[in-house]
């Protein structure tokens, strides 16, 4: 079948303009339909990463997402605390190995500040176990000390010894009520993660109360003012706190704790399972991503009928061309094949452009979406699901092209050798 | 024992699907191996009708087409298309080429189709690309023409590149739908001139068909169609 691959291909590069659209319209719903799997395979990949090594998340009893968003990811807000009577009793049970408060709240421009203990920077994992680690600097010791994420560090430029003031409420951005009084210093700046720990500002649980030490009802106490170097005399204990990661000695006993801290008899708590809450999650949002990825579907679709349209339309001129071929003794099957091969070349073309439009974006756009949405983009292989869409994408192209490809084989049936214009 | 006629019609009858009546009824017409024949007919008069049969196109509801002494129907629809790539060189009256290739890929295009053409082209010790380039010398086409597209030809080159097209592998059989009609008087002569002198040169049969029957004279023998076609004498008083 040499004359009709030659054929088909210089068919395809005299039209070069035509063509050229043709292959940008068929690129771009191929880099669209990648990218949103890439996307979502990416955010899931990021979501999974974020935490590991915890074997239990603790909270206020609500809905077991919930409780995951935000305590882990930072995404809502919590409904209520959990005290710290309760916190003591779980990290007092004998299978417990670590227990790491965390206490929501506070913002610094508009990055959430997490108070917690110094324990978090021993027993946080991400990734595959990963330990956090400082790029610059140590863990807070101090009460008015604080760590900052990587993410937090590079958009304000913030070094070692810079001092920083924490807002109240999780405003993002603005916020009326700043405990400018009493400002932080950084001591010191984590390596990079790619989790929500990146746009997080880390104090102490102490610090947390001390701050709001002449606050009540999340508003300043009028005519109360406590300075910084005064607040060591008071009891910095935290009455509660948001939430609590949750190690134990073994695995084995997770149901045994989990079904122990949701039936402390003093307070309803909710103990979840970080992994099992992940795909609950993917549950929920699963919809909405298929919805993502039909719609995607269906614009690739748009750019296949786009290019059987420009061959469609192209061939009612070439009637005379298809006759000509058929006296140098091209059978109607060839004629056949050789529509047919144009329009697989061209959504073959199509497809290894959108890739190539992919790998491209992904490169210019990864570092921004990472820093901005924290959505790390891979410019890995294509997966094996993203092999398929192609070869649908390419099924879908060859099933197109039949339409010119019939309509060229009826066309030289019927007119044979007669030229028509 | 002589060669066999390279075109024979047997009592032949063809209607177009969803016609009335026939358009072609020929009770015996043959073209001598090696003969130039001029056939003569108005437009209308079931010329292209009698080539697409004769290319095997088209098929006759009734008689025997037989081209170098095979029986057409006798074979199935793929065979005649090789038969036809491998035996018949066609001319067109106008735009003859291939758009998008340049003149030399348009001259080489019958063997790409036919591996029998490309087969005697070796037997005779050459290549399709030097036959090309020899074709166009003795059809006065300068080779640096050979590497521009069909499209930038005028009229009459682009015919030359057709008549080389149509001899390339020497088909025993060369066929032109009136080719000189788009040219002028000189042009008409000169390239009559060339395509007589290389189908003499290849052996092979010549059918031209023309209206005009100023250049019959050339011809080894001419027929007029209305004589040999009932359905056109009947039909045009």
């Amino acid at each position: 079948m040499m004359p009709a691959w030659h054929l088909a291909w210089r068919s395809l590069v005299n039209r070069r303009l035509t063509v050229a659209l043709t292959l940008v319209s068929v690129a771009l719903s191929v880099a669209l339909l990648l990218g949103v799997e890439r996307l979502r395979h990416d955010a899931r990949a990021g979501f999974a990463q974020t935490i590991s090594g915890t074997d239990l998340v603790v909270g206020a009893r609500s809905g077991p997402v919930q409780l995951l968003l935000y305590s882990v990811f930072h995404i809502g807000n919590p409904t209520n605390n959990i005290s710290w009577q309760s916190v003591e009793r779980i990290a007092g049970n004998p299978q417990v190995e670590w227990l790491v408060p965390i206490s929501l709240g506070d913002s610094h421009r508009g990055f959430r500040v997490v108070g917690t203990t110094a324990g978090y920077f021993e027993h946080f994992r991400f990734g595959r176990e990963r330990r956090l680690a400082f790029a610059d600097g140590r863990a807070f010791s101090g009460v008015f000390e604080t760590v900052v994420g990587a993410e937090v560090a590079a958009r304000f430029g913030y070094r070692v010894g810079e001092p920083i003031v924490v807002s109240h409420g999780s405003g993002a951005g603005v916020s009326f009520a700043e405990h400018a009084d009493k400002p932080f210093t950084v001591v010191g700046v984590l390596s990079r993660t790619g989790t929500p720990v990146d746009r997080s500002v880390l104090v102490s649980l102490e610090a947390i109360e001390a701050i709001h030490l002449d606050w009540q009802g999340g508003a300043p106490i009028p005519g109360l003012a406590i300075a910084p170097e005064q607040v060591r005399k008071f009891d910095l204990t935290p009455k509660a706190v948001t939430a609590a990661l949750v190690g134990l000695k073994s695995r084995v006993a997770v149901f045994q704790v989990q079904r122990f801290v949701n039936t402390l008899p003093d307070e309803p708590l909710l103990a979840v399972l970080p992994g099992a809450t992940l795909q609950e999650l993917w549950g929920l949002i699963g919809m909405a991503e298929k919805a993502l990825l039909a719609i995607s579907a269906l614009v690739v679709l748009v750019g296949l009928a786009g290019l059987v349209a420009v061959v469609v339309a192209g061939l009612g001129e070439r009637r005379r061309e298809l006759a000509i071929l058929r006296s140098l003794g091209a059978s109607p099957r060839q004629i056949f094949l050789l529509l047919a091969l144009e329009g697989l070349l061209l959504s073959l073309l199509g497809s290894l452009f959108g890739i190539a439009l992919l790998y491209g974006a992904g490169a210019i756009a990864g570092p921004w979406l990472e820093a901005r949405y924290g959505l790390p983009v891979g410019l890995g292989w294509p997966s094996a699901f993203e092999w398929a869409l192609l070869g649908a994408v390419l099924a879908a192209g060859l099933l197109a092209s039949l339409v010119p490809a019939l309509r060229a084989y009826r066309y030289s049936l019927a007119d044979g050798m007669t030229i028509r214009i | 024992m002589t060669a066999p006629a390279a075109i024979a019609l047997d009592q032949v009858s063809f209607r177009w699907p969803g016609a009335d009546a026939s358009c072609l009824e020929i009770d015996r017409f043959e073209l001598a191996d090696g003969e130039r024949l001029f056939l003569h007919g108005p437009s209308g008069s079931g010329k292209s009708t009698l080539l697409s049969l004769v290319g095997g196109v088209l098929e006759p509801q009734r008689g025997s087409v037989t081209v170098h002494g095979q029986p057409l129907a006798a074979l199935a629809a793929g065979a005649r298309d090789r038969f036809r790539a491998d035996r018949i060189g066609f001319i067109f009256q106008l735009f003859n080429l291939i758009p998008y290739l340049s003149a030399r890929d348009n001259i080489l295009l019958p063997c790409r189709f036919s591996p029998v053409r490309r087969e005697r082209l070796r037997e005779a010790g050459t290549t399709p690309e030097e036959e090309a380039l020899r074709l166009a010398s003795h059809l006065d086409l300068d080779p640096s023409l050979l590497r521009r597209s069909a499209a930038e030809l005028s009229v009459g080159q682009q015919q030359r590149v057709a008549a080389a097209r149509a001899l390339i592998g020497r088909p025993a059989l060369v066929i032109a739908d009136e080719p000189t009609s788009a040219l002028d008087a000189d042009r008409q002569r000169a390239f009559l001139d060339l395509l007589l002198a290389e189908c003499s040169a290849a052996s092979a049969a010549l059918l031209f068909v023309s209206h005009d029957v100023r250049l019959a004279e050339r011809f080894d023998r001419v027929v007029a169609l209305a004589a040999i076609n009932r359905v056109a004498a009947e039909g045009m008083p």
